[in-house]
């Protein structure tokens, strides 16, 4: 009996006591869309990969500010251009600690030798890791870095200096991408002396502000707080990504309370998250466009007055009703009003039928012509049901005498198809994830960027040497007028019909608090925090 | 016997190559390049497109392409997954216990639960109970499984709370995998009961909506069969000598009825075992049907010609498997082993 009326005391003690710590520690869950591919973003291309990696366990050399696109300082603390623009320096931070693992226990803090590591790995094809994991370094290749970046130096510990074959504004918000995360070269020493050198983009070590506990595929990805984080450690404890690649699965998930945020809700399940007084609905204008490319090169596309009779013929506000019903704004400019340099004072091409019909009479077309119009085959943000779409097109130009036949293709095929020039009238659409206004006007409209990013094959020097202009300089307020001026060329020529802008949305628990929407797309935990 | 099942092995090596050479061919033929969807619209320069063909081995003429696989695939080399870069074997055996713990309890609660029915419903032909039952087991046969889950999930977890909604696990249990089975491996790991109550609950939904077809085709197969035995001969003089009615039913009838109903459960079993796409997607379950559905949209060469093949050992296996179980229940076929 004595023995009872003790313990039951010390039995109390201690449930209250494993209560209250359990109650301390904070686990924030994400219902997320599938399976990383790798945990090394400088071999992914994908957003599922990036959320899992980039933000979670890494740094850049700068990266970009939370919630907005401006590059701001993060393992370099500042930086330097020549005036050729030719030459970046670096000068990195000193106190920056990376990740103990089961595999890795790091010796030494961060320094210049982790920058050339990582960036001559995808660089160089002598490196020891070039050809690990695979060795596709899809964005490498993509943005041609191989042959911008010449020489990459290391000054001394602290100091790392970059050479490029030409000057390139970009290049400070290239290397804030995702791909350019930072990698620890002594772990990757100690991996490739051990002969798993795989190790490195599985059981990934980085310096960001969480660390990777587990990862069971198709399952969950379990990460911590990084005690020593150099910029604080998060107010999180542990973050689960419990995997749901169903929406509607996604959304049932939060309702229930198992998960605290959800990836990319359905449109017919967002007034019910408005609605749920446990939830909370967060939206932000996406860094993207959805547009009608025209080939140029096609007739009878090659004349102006037919693009933009096409421009006034289709009822793009109907088809931000019908086919986003209501997630996008209208799309003026190629580039949308979250990146900076978006001209605000564009003269659109307002939906007039009488005003085509009189454009194609001018063009020497009174009676319209056939055609064909692609349509997208994905499903998009920026084009969520590319088919439908084209069917409401094709009522449109019907009335002005446009006779339509809709195509589609399978998706890669149609990207082969659409760059090599193929089509006549195509719907594509772009996601920055630099948030610089040459991802899209430079990307996608340059004489250079014909069969690549250039899709319409539109040529014109005199836009060419706008956009390089605002390219070679630093100067903020001259790129941004440059930008205005060749968006207004642009406009004239109509070498694209812009359709819209798509909004991103966030359904989260009413518990969450510091959540914001990256622009860019990528999710960034470090400041949240729990309720 | 001994002979009987070599025999039947043997035969099992043609149909393994015919589906090598099938999934080969197939996923080519289909329209899509693996490496103009890993660039995406990002596309990159012809350069680029032709490096990473390179790299992945797609720039061999196709025949050399097969070659590859087929030899490698006969000394155990399964390659490596174009997306991923994991092992084809790694990456199914990874998956392979969630189908396997899903697909076991939805056919063990289909049989245990479909027999039963079927005996009734046979029991009480015509009658009101045997409509009943049938009418109850057509609707599970013709459930759109999809919609079916949904509604499950609605019900019971969003709006009574009482089943999880999707997972193998809450997240708050952090369990390593060791044999991949969540029941075994929460005990294992030592989560204690509670980690297994949860894994068992997360197990009910999926596997309700996954066992509602064979639970349907086992009790309809059971009703069936046992009204054809009880008009044999043997019944007849069995009732006739007086023998009570359970025993006519259960110890003599019974017994063979329920060879068909064996051949079903086989035959389900290798369906469910090949991964239940609209379940485990639903679910979110780990599984490998899942699996070969993302890398078939990927294009993921490697996964799709191993998974098959791996896939279709294990339907070749189970039929071989049930064979041998139906000869050894069914002493009329035992003189042709």
């Amino acid at each position: 009996m004595t023995f009872r009326l003790f313990a039951a005391p010390v039995l109390l003690a201690t449930f209250v006591f494993s209560l209250l710590t359990y109650a301390a520690e904070k686990t924030f869950v994400y219902c997320s869309e599938g399976n990383p591919k790798t945990f090394n973003p400088m071999l992914a291309d994908d957003g599922v990969t990036f959320n899992a990696s980039s933000q979670m366990l890494y740094n850049r050399l700068v990266d970009f500010e939370l919630g907005t696109t401006k590059v701001i300082p993060s393992l370099a603390e500042k930086w330097e251009t020549s005036k050729d623009g030719l030459n970046y320096t670096f000068k990195l931070r000193k106190d920056i600690k990376f990740h103990t693992t089961d595999t890795f226990k790091p010796t030494r803090n961060f320094n210049a030798d982790d920058v050339i590591f990582t960036f001559n790995r995808a660089l160089r094809k002598d490196h020891p890791y070039h050809s690990v994991s695979g060795g596709n370094y899809i964005y490498y290749l993509g943005m041609e870095l191989d042959k911008l970046i010449t020489d990459i130096k290391k000054v001394d510990d602290y100091t790392v200096k970059f050479t490029l074959a030409k000057p390139e504004s970009p290049f400070l918000a290239n290397v804030a991408m995702n791909f350019a995360a930072i990698l620890s070269a002594e772990y990757g020493d100690k991996m490739m002396a051990a002969k798993t050198p795989e190790k490195m983009d599985t059981d990934p070590v980085g310096t960001g502000p969480f660390v990777l506990k587990r990862f069971v595929k198709d399952n969950t990805i379990r990460y911590e707080a990084f005690n020593d984080y150099f910029q604080g450690r998060a107010k999180l404890d542990k973050i689960v990504f419990a995997i749901t690649p169903d929406p509607n699965v996604r959304f049932q998930k939060l309702k229930a309370g198992e998960c605290h945020l959800i990836a990319e809700p359905a449109p017919q399940d967002l007034p019910s998250v408005s609605s749920n007084p446990k939830l909370k609905l967060m939206s932000q204008p996406g860094a993207n466009v959805g547009y009608l490319s025209f080939n140029v090169e096609k007739k009878p596309f090659d004349k102006l007055e037919v693009r933009q009779a096409i421009a006034h013929a289709l009822n793009r506000e109907n088809y931000l009703k019908v086919i986003y019903q209501g997630t996008a704004t209208l799309a003026k400019n190629p580039i949308p009003n979250t990146v900076w340099g978006a001209a605000q004072d564009t003269v659109d091409y307002e939906y007039s039928p009488e005003k085509a019909k009189a454009l194609l009479k001018k063009a020497g077309l009174p009676d319209g012509f056939e055609a064909e119009l692609w349509t997208l085959p994905v499903s998009r943000p920026y084009n969520p049901n590319g088919k439908k779409m084209g069917e409401l097109m094709q009522a449109d130009l019907a009335k002005v005498g446009i006779k339509v036949k809709l195509v589609s293709y399978e998706w890669g095929t149609y990207l082969d198809k659409t760059r090599k020039g193929e089509f006549q009238m195509a719907q594509l659409g772009w996601t920055t994830d630099n948030g610089d206004p040459d991802n899209f006007l430079g990307t996608l409209l340059t004489c250079g960027a014909i069969n690549s990013g250039n899709m319409s094959r539109w040529c014109d020097k005199a836009y060419d040497v706008i956009i390089n202009k605002a390219k070679l300089s630093s100067d903020m307020k001259l790129r941004t007028l440059e930008y205005y001026k060749a968006q207004t060329m642009f406009k004239k020529n109509a070498p694209w019909v812009t359709l819209a802008h798509a909004t991103v949305f966030r359904g989260l628990s009413k518990d969450v608090v510091n959540y914001k929407i990256s622009p860019l797309g990528t999710e960034d935990f470090y400041k949240v925090d729990l309720k | 016997m001994g002979g009987f099942v070599l025999r039947r092995v043997l035969h099992a090596v043609p149909t393994l190559w015919g589906v090598t050479l099938l999934a080969f061919l197939l996923i080519r033929l289909v329209p899509g390049d693996p490496v103009l969807l890993m660039l995406g619209e990002r596309g990159g320069s012809p350069d680029a497109v032709a490096t990473l063909r390179h790299n992945l081995g797609l720039d061999l003429p196709v025949y050399q392409q097969y070659w590859v696989f087929v030899s490698n695939a006969a000394v155990g080399q399964l390659g490596q997954s174009i997306v991923s870069n994991r092992g084809v074997w790694e990456e199914f055996t990874g998956r392979f216990p969630a189908t396997l713990e899903l697909s076991l309890l939805a056919l063990l609660w289909s049989v245990l639960l479909g027999i039963p029915i079927g005996v009734a419903a046979a029991l009480n032909r015509r009658r009101f109970l045997d409509y009943f039952l049938m009418s109850v087991s057509l609707i599970g046969y013709s459930m759109p499984i999809f919609w079916w889950g949904l509604l499950l999930i609605m019900f019971f977890s969003v709006q009574l709370g009482w089943t999880p909604v999707s997972g193998r696990i809450s997240a708050g249990f952090d369990v390593e995998p060791w044999s991949g089975f969540m029941l075994i491996d929460t005990l294992y790991r030592g989560t204690g009961w509670d980690g297994f109550y949860a894994a068992l609950k997360h197990l009910i939904l999926p596997s309700l909506v996954l066992g509602t077809i064979p639970f349907a085709a086992i009790a309809r197969m059971t009703r069936s069969s046992l009204l054809e035995v009880l008009r044999e001969d043997y019944v007849r003089t069995a009732k006739a000598k007086g023998l009570a009615f359970y025993q006519i039913v259960f110890v003599h009838a019974l017994r063979n009825a329920l060879l068909p109903v064996v051949t079903i459960i086989g035959l389900m079993l290798g369906t469910l075992l090949t991964g239940a796409v609209l379940t485990e997607t639903l679910f979110s379950w780990p599984g490998v049907g899942r699996w070969l559905v993302s890398s078939v949209l990927s294009r993921d060469y490697p996964v799709i010609q191993g998974g098959i093949l791996l896939i279709s050992g294990l339907i070749v296996g189970v039929n071989i498997a049930v064979d041998v179980m139906y000869t050894w229940l069914n002493p009329r076929l035992r003189g042709r082993l």
